[in-house]
Order: structure tokens, then C-alpha cells, then sequence
């Protein structure tokens, strides 16, 4: 999911800019030219890592040997698990208890309460889709996983935002932990997560927590230091005491910070739903997986479309009740929506239909399969003139791919590490740039150098594909309403339809390796990039452009001369959003052949094997956390006062 | 001062929702279990087609005749043992060989029971197509794999020959194979079965040449018929330490494996799993309906049971 957190836009002249990059990138070659004689060999030096196989490996036999004695899981973590158990199974059982009329009803009317009713019965007809579907019962086992991974999530983000948000200091320190939180790759850390709370419900939960806290946390925070300084002195001088002030003028004023960043931790948080079946999570996206095993795209669609529908309707309905102004005379109190909902689950379990009728479903999957088949099979090799997309994948392995990747690898270290340096400081701040030279650098002494590069050389293939593509349709959107119209619900599909689903199709179309994953990447970054470079261009001022129409520029140089440059500061968040987006699939990657670190990742997942993995996913880390210290647009300070 | 008070009563309440003392990490079933009100049994399924058809027939069998509600969850080997031994999972039917393991949980810790043989014999190898060994008959003894290199060569393998390997679950030697049989080749790995036999497939589609990793029993034997390449006789401890390695792989008696807990308690579901024993043929029907007619496991589990009464009667008695 895009996380389009906080893009605090704001306006530096390129001139001044271009001078102090100047001025940077001289300082950076001074102090290369000193240092150029003790630097020397290309691959990183032998010496400099660190080999963390032997503590790794006991760490992991500790763990193992001691889970069922140790108090600190008997007293700590059992709790904790045992929590999450009772949290999800509480939901579900509620959720079967109302029956599948009760739960349509209820969704239903809290839509039309928060939302209208055109949202009613779109969810409506979304919860009868899950049926139709096949798909009823695991969609209840995700609705009860993310119900409580939500609201733990929430939890979470809203404590440390809160802290953050009412002081200055703990906020300069969280924020990096943020940062560093959102920039993970969900599949990384899945591995030390599995091995404290084992496979299942409360490793995936807290996994879940983990990655979809922070934009709650970023927004609670951001809601209460920009609440009107104006309102807030006005209430001191009513004499209100410091918790007062909070409650009622802080807090509700934040109202729309915090619902968005409740609508931002559910759409990660079902992101992450499917990402968590690798660890036994179950629902959906089990399915999905399953799925995948016997080559099933039609299945694999099948569990993936309820995903689907979930997301659009819980973003929309969280959405509405964000914006101002949904609600009306149209809405319904909550005592009648309570009513009508256990009038209806009544009437199920009188009527004994609780359980989804098994006649009342339409299998898919069969004629999905058949169009899978018939275009791999068509579009696969020997079309005419073009070629068939294998011999594409392989020119683009053979011309894009290796050229990158064997070009990195043959840079010396430290010249990667100067290039990285540069790029961070002259976009960023000298502390950026430090933080991305440290994470490179931890690469190296990880000891996985290579790999690193190798998954690195993916992730910029894919940057690039995925811009030109992004960009170009992005202005094409912007400058059209009937275009970006029609690309809203295509980029809904593409946003949140599981990854899992379309690697059988990649790998179909472009055969095992490298190439697939990178498709697959393409495909997941693609609609955040294209949005954000849709709404900068149009939020690109309009007396600028009417003054340029008035002097008689033509569309193309509206474009280039007046709203591309004003855009700059959207175009460098896409950039991020793409790269960030682009490096969690092309671990997912690892499934289909793009090897590397991500096929350490998913082997250390499926060989329990601690020292491999963790290993990788620390690379991983410090991967993303380079990369988005060096496409970092926005200043991480946005110096406004408590 | 308000705060010091909360956490201890928030601690207490946590205490008493979820059973007061130590909570056991090793008794812990899946939230979504038992919710039926009956008897329940949660079956852990990998992620190739065979293990799926065990675990799809055993849990018709369950269901239909035993009474049972059955949840499955889709797990690797190596994190099913660890999910059995906590009770996360109660069976494991298709285990491939992991010593290490069951000298921890079997015979160390106790948390988990062997339950006896599949009845299917596993075997892991090299495998080229069969309309490939038809134009080259000697490609299929490992001193001339080095002479075809060349025809295995793709834009993954850089210049050398590729040699497909599957899934980072499935046991293998391989890359150390290639080195110490000084072979011109590169080990890709797909990733996942489902990675590889999509590729496989394409490839056979085109009769194009190939070298691959597999395993039998496996269902896509029929829709792609292949023959296995000789490589040095596997002995007793020859695998011993993988990076030495210079031999072919074992037969392997797959097995299956309870929670020890389970296992004694279990009741009619433990000792149906304990008898569970069938054949490769038996196996390779149910998987080929799934993974090729597309059924759905429940589907190609009646089928086969409605015509293989005598065979399961014995597990129920």
C-alpha cells in the first residue's frame, strides 16, 4: 500500500540548491582524494565483516530449547500470545455467530452510518461477492485477524503518536524508529517474529502490528502539533488543566489526522494479511498460497478478489468518515443499525442459514484458468515481429539486468558508498546522507555484499521501468478527468490485489529468473507512483498555468516549462514511494527466481534456518533505508512547534 | 500515580482473561479451531501437490466418516515441526527426512510421536524431458552432461548450462553436486514449486531441452513425461556433509508424524492418521485430479474415495 504519509511539501529554490550541491559534492571529493590511498580492492574487504552464523544459530537453539520453560515465555510472551488468540477467536466467533445476513447487515449500516448510503450498498454487494465467491469462511478468519491486528495497531500508533505529538524531544527520537519501521520490507522480519511465537495467528498479528502501526503513530502526532494554536489558547485561558486541553480541543481537532491514519493501518495491515500466510496466518490469503502451490490462478483470483473488495470498501468508508461533510439527514442512528443487525442474525439461525449456502456460489476459476492459459500460450514465444514475451524477458536479463548488475559489482566499494553519499546529501541533509552510507556500509559488513547488489540491481531495473511507465501515465491522468476516471478502479485492483496472485501469470509469461520479479514489481509500484504524480501535477498552482496560457504556451511547454518543475517536489515522493513499493515485491521475487536476498529470506522462512535469514532481511533493511535516505524529498523536520 | 495503579490491574485482568500462572507456548491451538462446538483436528499442509492429496483425503475421511471438523494449515516441513511440536498443528503426514529434527523433538524434548510410514517411497534426482533423451540418448548419465551444456543454457545462467532447482523447502545438494562433479553448469533457483512447474511446462510446451531438479512421486510425471539422470550411486552416509557431497540422493520412506500430545489423546482421529497408509498410485490419482483437473482438493478426495473402499476401510477398523 502507498504510504503517502505526511508529504510536508515545500518550495526551495533550485538555484540555491544547485549551489550547495555543488559545494557538497567538492567537500565529498576532498575528502575521497585523502582518504583514495588506504582504500583499495573491489569487492568488500574479507576483514571488515562480521560473521553472525555461530550467535545466530544459538540464539535460534536457545530460543527453541527454552520456549516452554523460560519465564520470559511463560510470563511475557505466552501472555501476549495467548492475547492475540483470544482477541481473534472472540472476533470470529462473533462474526459466525451473526451469520452471514448478520455480518452483510452490520457492515452495511455502519457504512451508511459513517459513509451514506451508496457505501451501504456497495459494501453490501462486496460481503455478498465474498459469498458468491466461495470464499465466506476464510474471508471471516481475515476480517477477525485484522480486526484485532487494527486494533492493536492502533493502539500503538496512537500511544506513541501521542507521545510524540506532546513532546518535541521523545518526537525526534521516535521518528527515526518510524522511518526505520516503514522502509522495512514485511517479509524480512517474519522469520524472528516466527521463531519467539511460532507459526500461526499471533506471530502473523504481530507481525501485522509492526508494519502498520507507524502511519497512525505519524498522523496522531501530526494531528496534535498542528491542532490551531489560536483554539488551544483560547481553551488555556477558559482554565483548563493540562488533560482538559487535550481531550477537548487536541484531540478532536485531530479528528481527520486520525481517521486517515486509521484508514492508512488498515490498508497495510491487509497488505499484510496475505504476506502473513507464508507464516500459517490462515484466511484469504492461506488460500491465496494454497493456491499458488497447484499453479492455480483461478483460485488464486478467487480468494484474491474478496482482498480486493475488503480494501476498496474499507478505504472508502474510512475515507468518508474522514471528510467533512458525508454525513446529513441521509444517516441512521446507531441504535436502529444494532437492531436491524441482530434482527437479521436472528432470523439466519431461526431459519438456519447461518453458514453461506453452498449452492449459492460461482467458480471462477475455471474459466480464469482457461484465459491464463490461452495468453501464455499465445503471447509466450514466436509472435510475429515483436516476439514472444520469454524472448523479451530474456533480452531484458541479458541487456538491462546483467549490464547493472555486473557494473555494481565490478564498482570498488567505496566508490559505491561515495556515489551513495553524494546522491543522499545533495537531495537530503548531511544526516541523511550519513544514515544512508552506514546502511550501505552495514551491508558489507553483514558479509552479503554481492547479493546485495544483485537484488539492488533488480530494484533499480525496476525503478526505471516503473517511472517511465508511472510518469507517463500519470500526465496523461492529469491532463484528462475521463482518463483518470477510468484508471481509479484499475489502480484500486492493482494497489491491493495480493502480489501471490500474479506471480503464476509473470512466470508464465516471462519464464523463472530475474525478469518476473521484476514484472511483478512493476506492477505493485505502479499505481502509487502514477497517483502521486497525478495529484502533484494537478495541485501544480493555477494562476502559473493560467498566466502561461495567457502568454500562449502551447499544452507541451504548459508541461515541461511550468508544471513538471513545479511538481518537483511530487515527482522526487513518487521516486521514493516507487523505490520503497518496488523493493517489497522484488523480495517476494525470491518465489519466482529472482534469487538473491530475497531467496535467502524466503529459505531462511522455510528451512528455519535464523542465521541465513535474519541476515538477508538485515540487508534488505538497510537496503530500503539507503534508498529512501537517497531519494528522500521532504525534509523529515517539519519545524512546527508543540 | 494514577498510571502506577493501572498497570498492575490492566496485568491482573490480562492474567485471569487468559488463565492465571505461566502461559504454556506449547498448548496453543489455531483461534480459528473448535469453533464448531465439535471435535476438531488442525492437519498441516506443504506446499507441493502430494502432501496436499494426503492431507485432502485424510480430512474427507475425518469429516465424513469420522465426524471431525478439520482445519489445514499451509506450513513448510522444517516450521511444520516446529508448529507440531507446540501443538499449533496436530500431524504432519509427509515428512521427507530432517534428522536433526526428529533427534530434537522425537527423541529430546518428546513433544512429538512418529506415526509410521506414508507408505510412499520418496526419491529426489535429475530429470531431463524424455523427448530430449530421444534425440540424445547418453544425455541422461552425468559424464556427458558437460557435452550439452549448451543446449541447457538460458539468460538466468550466464554462459553455462542451467540446472533448475525448486523450492527453499525442498532438501537439496545441489550446488555442492555441480561443483565437486565439475560441472559446466549454474543452479537457478525457481523459488517455489509453483515457479517451476510453470516453467517446466512452458518449456515442454516448446519441446524444449531442460534440466531440473524433481522429485517422485509427482503427479506432473503424466502431463510431462522426463527421465532421470544417473549420477554416482548414492551409500549410506555419502551425503553425510552436504559441501562433500559427490553422490546421487536416497529413497526415502516418507513419514508421518503426531504431536505427542495428540497422539495419545487424540482418540479416533490419531489412530486413523497412525493407520493412514497408502501407495505412490494411490497418491499420484488424487494429486493429478487437483493439480491438473483443477478440482478442488474436497472434490478429487470423494472421488477417490468412492472408488477405493477397500484401501481406506482398514484405517477406520
Amino acid at each position: 500500500m502507498a504510504t503517502l504519509t505526511v508529504p510536508a511539501l515545500r518550495t526551495r529554490t533550485p538555484a540555491v540548491l544547485r549551489n550547495r550541491a555543488v559545494g557538497k559534492l567538492l567537500l565529498l571529493a576532498l575528502i575521497t582524494a585523502v582518504l583514495l590511498p588506504l582504500l583499495h580492492g573491489r569487492a568488500w574487504p574479507h576483514h571488515l565483516t562480521v560473521s553472525l552464523t555461530g550467535p545466530l544459530t544459538h540464539a535460534s537453539d536457545w530460543i527453541i530449547d527454552n520456549r516452554d520453560t523460560h519465564p520470559l515465555f511463560l510470563y511475557f510472551f505466552g501472555y501476549i500470545s495467548n492475547a492475540v488468540v483470544l482477541a481473534v477467536r472472540a472476533v470470529y466467533v462473533t462474526l459466525l455467530a451473526l451469520g452471514w445476513p448478520g455480518v452483510t447487515a452490520l457492515g452495511a449500516l455502519v457504512a451508511w452510518r459513517v459513509a451514506g448510503p451508496r457505501l451501504a450498498a456497495g459494501t453490501a454487494v462486496a460481503f455478498l461477492a465474498c459469498g458468491v465467491l466461495g470464499m465466506w469462511e476464510p474471508t471471516m478468519q481475515t476480517l477477525a485477524l485484522m480486526v484485532a491486528a487494527v486494533l492493536a495497531s492502533v493502539l500503538v500508533g496512537a500511544a506513541l503518536g501521542l507521545a510524540g505529538g506532546l513532546s518535541a524531544r521523545l518526537d525526534r527520537a521516535l521518528r527515526p524508529v518510524l522511518d526505520t519501521m516503514q522502509v522495512l520490507p514485511a517479509f524480512a522480519y517474519l522469520l524472528p517474529v516466527v521463531l519467539v511465537f511460532g507459526i500461526g495467528v499471533p506471530a502473523a498479528v504481530l507481525a501485522t502490528v509492526v508494519y502498520a502501526a507507524p502511519p497512525m503513530a505519524r498522523l496522531t502526532a501530526l494531528g496534535l502539533r498542528g491542532a490551531d494554536p489560536e483554539v488551544l489558547e483560547a481553551v488555556e485561558s477558559l482554565g483548563a488543566t493540562r488533560r482538559q486541553r487535550l481531550l477537548t480541543a487536541r484531540i478532536p481537532l485531530a479528528r481527520k489526522e486520525l481517521l486517515l491514519g486509521l484508514n492508512q493501518t488498515i490498508m497495510m495491515a491487509l497488505s499484510m494479511a496475505v504476506i502473513a500466510s507464508v507464516i500459517g496466518a490462515g484466511g484469504l490469503g492461506d488460500r491465496v498460497y494454497q493456491a499458488l502451490s497447484t499453479v492455480d490462478v483461478g483460485q488464486a483470483l478467487a480468494a484474491g478478489i474478496p482482498i480486493v473488495l475488503l480494501a476498496v470498501v474499507l478505504d472508502r468508508v474510512t475515507g468518508a468518515a474522514g471528510a467533512d461533510g458525508a454525513k446529513g439527514s441521509r444517516t441512521i442512528g446507531w441504535p436502529y443499525a444494532l437492531a436491524v443487525t441482530v434482527a437479521a442474525a436472528l432470523a439466519a439461525r431461526l431459519l438456519g442459514a447461518l453458514d453461506w449456502p453452498n449452492g449459492w456460489s460461482v467458480q471462477i476459476a475455471a474459466p480464469v484458468n482457461r484465459a491464463v492459459d490461452w495468453m501464455t500460450s499465445h503471447l509466450y514465444s514466436g509472435v510475429p515481429v515483436v516476439g514472444g514475451t520469454a524472448d523479451w524477458a530474456a533480452h531484458f536479463t541479458t541487456w538491462v539486468l546483467d549490464p547493472i548488475r555486473d557494473g555494481l559489482q565490478w564498482l570498488p566499494w567505496w566508490s559505491l558508498l561515495l556515489i551513495v553519499a553524494a546522491l543522499a546529501w545533495v537531495i537530503g541533509t548531511w544526516r541523511t546522507a550519513l544514515t544512508a552510507v552506514l546502511a550501505m556500509a552495514a551491508i558489507g559488513v553483514l558479509g552479503v555484499w554481492d547479493p546485495a547488489l544483485d537484488t539492488l540491481s533488480q530494484v533499480l531495473a525496476a525503478v526505471a521501468v516503473t517511472l517511465v511507465l508511472g510518469l507517463a501515465t500519470g500526465i496523461a491522468a492529469a491532463r484528462s478527468d475521463r482518463v483518470e476516471r477510468a484508471l481509479r478502479p484499475v489502480l484500486d485492483v492493482f494497489q491491493t490485489m495480493p502480489q501471490f496472485v500474479y506471480l503464476i501469470p509473470v512466470v508464465a509469461l516471462f519464464g523463472v529468473g530475474r525478469a518476473p520479479a521484476v514484472a511483478a514489481a512493476v506492477v505493485y509500484a505502479l499505481p502509487a507512483v502514477v497517483r502521486i504524480t497525478t495529484q502533484g501535477l494537478r495541485q501544480v498552482d493555477p494562476a502559473a498555468l493560467e498566466s502561461a496560457r495567457s502568454l500562449g504556451a502551447t499544452g507541451r511547454q504548459q508541461l515541461w516549462q511550468i508544471q513538471l518543475p513545479l511538481a518537483r517536489r511530487a515527482l522526487l515522493l513518487a521516486v521514493n514511494q516507487g523505490v520503497v513499493l518496488v523493493l517489497a515485491v522484488v523480495i517476494i521475487g525470491g518465489l519466482v527466481g529472482g534469487g538473491a536476498l530475497g531467496y535467502n529470506v524466503a529459505f531462511g522462512l522455510a528451512q528455519g534456518d535464523l542465521a541465513t535469514g535474519l541476515v538477508a532481511g538485515a540487508a534488505i533493511v538497510c537496503l530500503g533505508l539507503m534508498l529512501d535516505r537517497v531519494t528522500q524529498p521532504t525534509e523529515r523536520r517539519p519545524g512546527k512547534g508543540a | 500515580m494514577r498510571l502506577r495503579t493501572t498497570i498492575p490491574v490492566a496485568l491482573a485482568v490480562l492474567g485471569l482473561t487468559t488463565g492465571c500462572g505461566a502461559a504454556d507456548m506449547t498448548r496453543q491451538a489455531s483461534p480459528f479451531a473448535h469453533t464448531g462446538g465439535g471435535k476438531s483436528v488442525t492437519l498441516s499442509v506443504q506446499s507441493w501437490v502430494g502432501a496436499e492429496s494426503n492431507v485432502a483425503v485424510a480430512q474427507y475421511l475425518l469429516e465424513h466418516k469420522l465426524g471431525y471438523r478439520v482445519d489445514t494449515v499451509q506450513v513448510d516441513e522444517v516450521p511444520a515441526w516446529d508448529a507440531l511440536s507446540q501443538g499449533r498443528v496436530d500431524a504432519l503426514l509427509e515428512d521427507w527426512g530432517h534428522p536433526d529434527q526428529e533427534k530434537r523433538y522425537v527423541e529430546d524434548k518428546k513433544t512429538i510421536a512418529r506415526a509410521g510410514d506414508l507408505g510412499v517411497t520418496g526419491h529426489i534426482g535429475w530429470f531431463v524431458p524424455t523427448y530430449l533423451v530421444k534425440q540424445h540418448p547418453d544425455i541422461t548419465d552425468w559424464h556427458n552432461l558437460n557435452k550439452y551444456a549448451s543446449l541447457f543454457r538460458t539468460a538466468e545462467s550466464g554462459g553455462k548450462g542451467q540446472l533448475m532447482d525448486g523450492s527453499p523447502s525442498y532438501v537439496t545438494n545441489d550446488k555442492a553436486l555441480v561443483k565437486n562433479l565439475k560441472l559446466n553448469y549454474q543452479v537457478v533457483f525457481a523459488g517455489s514449486e509453483a515457479a517451476q512447474i510453470t516453467q517446466m511446462k512452458q518449456f515442454a510446451k516448446e519441446k524444449k531441452p531442460f534440466l531440473t531438479y524433481w522429485y517422485s512421486p509427482q503427479w506432473l510425471f503424466k502431463k510431462v513425461p522426463m527421465t532421470e539422470v544417473k549420477l554416482p550411486p548414492y551409500k549410506d552416509g555419502c551425503d553425510a556433509d552436504a559441501a562433500k557431497t559427490a553422490c546421487a540422493y536416497p529413497r526415502t520412506p516418507l513419514q508421518k508424524y503426531l504431536n505427542a500430545d495428540f497422539a495419545k489423546t487424540g482418540g479416533k482421529a490419531a489412530e486413523f492418521l497412525k493407520k493412514f497408509r497408502w501407495t505412490t498410485d494411490d497418491q499420484n490419482e488424487v494429486s493429478l485430479l487437483i493439480a491438473q483437473d483443477k478440482m478442488s482438493p474436497e472434490a478429487a478426495a470423494k472421488k477417490w474415495v468412492d472408488s477405493h473402499p477397500s484401501v481406506w476401510k482398514k484405517w477406520l477398523s
